[in-house]
């Protein structure tokens, strides 16, 4: 064991972790997946910009679609997997599925982000302006910011049990309140005008290669959902494990500097008046 | 459950009567509100009387959040948190009592920002009916959801930036909701206006039950 003489705070990574201490987030299987995801990704972008033929009223800028739509699906599933990550949390107190949670309503967050993005350079094309106060486009950025609202709870400056337990309260609201404001948003809007702007122009005349290329997105982006959410987990996972080691690390560190036997670290020895122990708490 | 509500509402409103906290800080922070959005807006060609419906919520909104946040300070010092816990008081009959607490303090400040946007906006009052109705389901809303959010934010060092952050986007429902109700009933159209009040009844509804059965286990933790 290394014996660091500068004592630093926080994230000392013990030297000698255990002996099946992974070294990357990888693994045969998510390695298989990322090259299945890229290939898709290629495969969508030749798709999308140069095989399907322009749309007979948007020209170009229909090109977009085959990356909106389905990064709004996931937005959707990820917030969804949230709400049920949190709920089998709080039931059975796993913190498997609490991890999952987390993971995944960053996902949403980021794809949520990708979907109003590429909404609002579709729209400035086709509508003039980059925003307009549709149902769909509303909702979707109170979605975005009900996730921000569970990001911020989940990565408090606090214990993991209470980051992880108000966490799991806010994501086991947070599909409910996505329905309740969606439906609120839809009604706010078609008081005011028609139908939303998506139900006259796409839909009903999409065919052919471009419906086979939509989705096609839809199966990329579910592997590259996948594939980034198995890899968030696994660092999620990993960085608990060093959040729970850096405190033992730390007191093992400060009972060499007072030239203690460091050999056993997992006894809780009461503290020795000379040696601070309790100074990892950022 | 119920008579642990109501000790827990009587002491958080007697602790507002005496502290003069309320009335002397968030009531005047309200008003602001509304001479605010006149220096925002046009004051002299009935922009602000149209917009009425809207700015007052905004206001109830923004000074709600103040009177919430107090709500939660209150429990912050000298471990009153724990002794909370301890007290074998039940955490349903708590929530329930600082949901009503806060809701009393809401009713107040709204009849006052009611009086307020009348004198300062001109508006006229109408619907009286839908008006009261509106005011009574949002208020429920936004007390039962502002409680069980304010819980989570209690006790951390952020909780003054997190709280907004957390319930804003959640509570548009009942801004638009209430919004809207008000808007019909100033208009003269009160049948446009019920269908919202269903909406803000199933918001408060929910979060009610919500928070009856998550303040548990909030309260054990931290």
């Amino acid at each position: 064991m290394t014996t660091h003489s500068s004592a630093t705070g926080g994230r000392t990574v013990p030297a000698a972790p255990s002996p099946a201490a992974p070294t990357s987030t990888g693994s045969p299987a998510t390695r298989l997946l990322g090259i299945a995801s890229l290939v898709g990704v290629a495969v969508l972008v030749a798709l999308g910009l140069w095989l399907t033929p322009d749309d007979v009223v948007q020209g170009d800028a229909v090109r977009i679609l085959y990356i909106h739509v389905p990064s709004a699906t996931m937005a959707y599933t990820g917030c969804f997997l949230t709400t049920l990550g949190s709920a089998i949390f709080l039931w059975k107190r796993s913190k498997w599925w609490e991890l999952v949670a987390y993971a995944s309503a960053e996902l949403a967050a980021v794809f949520t982000a990708v979907t109003l993005a590429t909404g609002m350079l579709w729209g400035r094309p086709t509508w003039g302006v980059f925003w307009v106060w549709d149902a769909r486009l509303t909702s979707t950025a109170m979605l975005f910011l009900l996730l921000l609202g569970y990001l911020a709870v989940r990565r408090l400056p606090a214990d993991y049990t209470v980051r992880a337990k108000r966490a799991a309260i806010v994501g086991l609201l947070l599909f409910p309140n996505v329905l309740i404001v969606r439906q609120s948003v839809e009604w706010w809007r078609t008081l005011h005008q028609e139908a939303s702007l998506f139900n006259n122009g796409l839909g009903a005349t999409i065919e052919g290669l471009m419906l086979f290329g939509l989705f096609f997105g839809f199966v990329v982006f579910g592997l590259i959902f996948a594939w980034l959410l198995i890899h968030r987990f696994r660092l999620a996972w990993l960085e608990e494990k060093v959040a729970g080691q850096g405190l033992h690390a730390a007191i093992a560190e400060r009972r060499a500097e007072a030239g203690l036997d460091p050999a056993p670290p997992p006894t809780p020895a009461p503290s020795r008046p000379g040696a601070p122990t309790d100074q990892t708490r950022a | 459950m119920w008579r642990d509500a109501l000790l827990v509402a009587g002491k958080d409103l007697r602790l507002e009567w005496r502290s003069r906290v309320a009335l002397n800080q968030v009531v005047p922070f309200a008003m602001l509100v509304l001479i605010v959005f006149a220096f925002a807006l046009d004051p002299d060609r009935g922009v602000l009387e149209r917009a009425t419906p809207g700015l007052y919520w905004v206001a109830v909104l923004f000074s709600g959040l103040l009177a919430l946040q107090r709500s939660f300070t209150i429990e912050a010092v000298d471990g009153n948190r724990d002794s909370l816990r301890l007290s074998g008081l039940d955490p349903a009959g708590i929530f329930l009592g600082k949901a009503m607490a806060v809701g009393v303090q809401l009713l107040v400040l709204e009849v006052l920002l009611g009086i307020g946007v009348a004198l300062l906006y001109t508006t006229q009052f109408r619907g009286w009916a839908l008006l009261v109705a509106t005011v009574v389901v949002a208020t429920a809303g936004i007390a039962a959801a502002g409680t069980l959010y304010g819980v989570l934010a209690a006790g951390l060092r952020v909780r003054e930036t997190l709280l907004p952050l957390l319930l804003l986007p959640v509570l548009a429902p009942v801004l638009i909701g209430s919004t809207r109700a008000f808007e019909a009933a100033l208009a003269d159209a009160p049948a446009d206006g019920w269908p919202w009040i269903g909406l803000l009844a199933v918001f408060a509804v929910l979060y009610t039950v919500a928070g009856v059965l998550g303040f548990g286990p909030l309260l054990e933790e931290s």
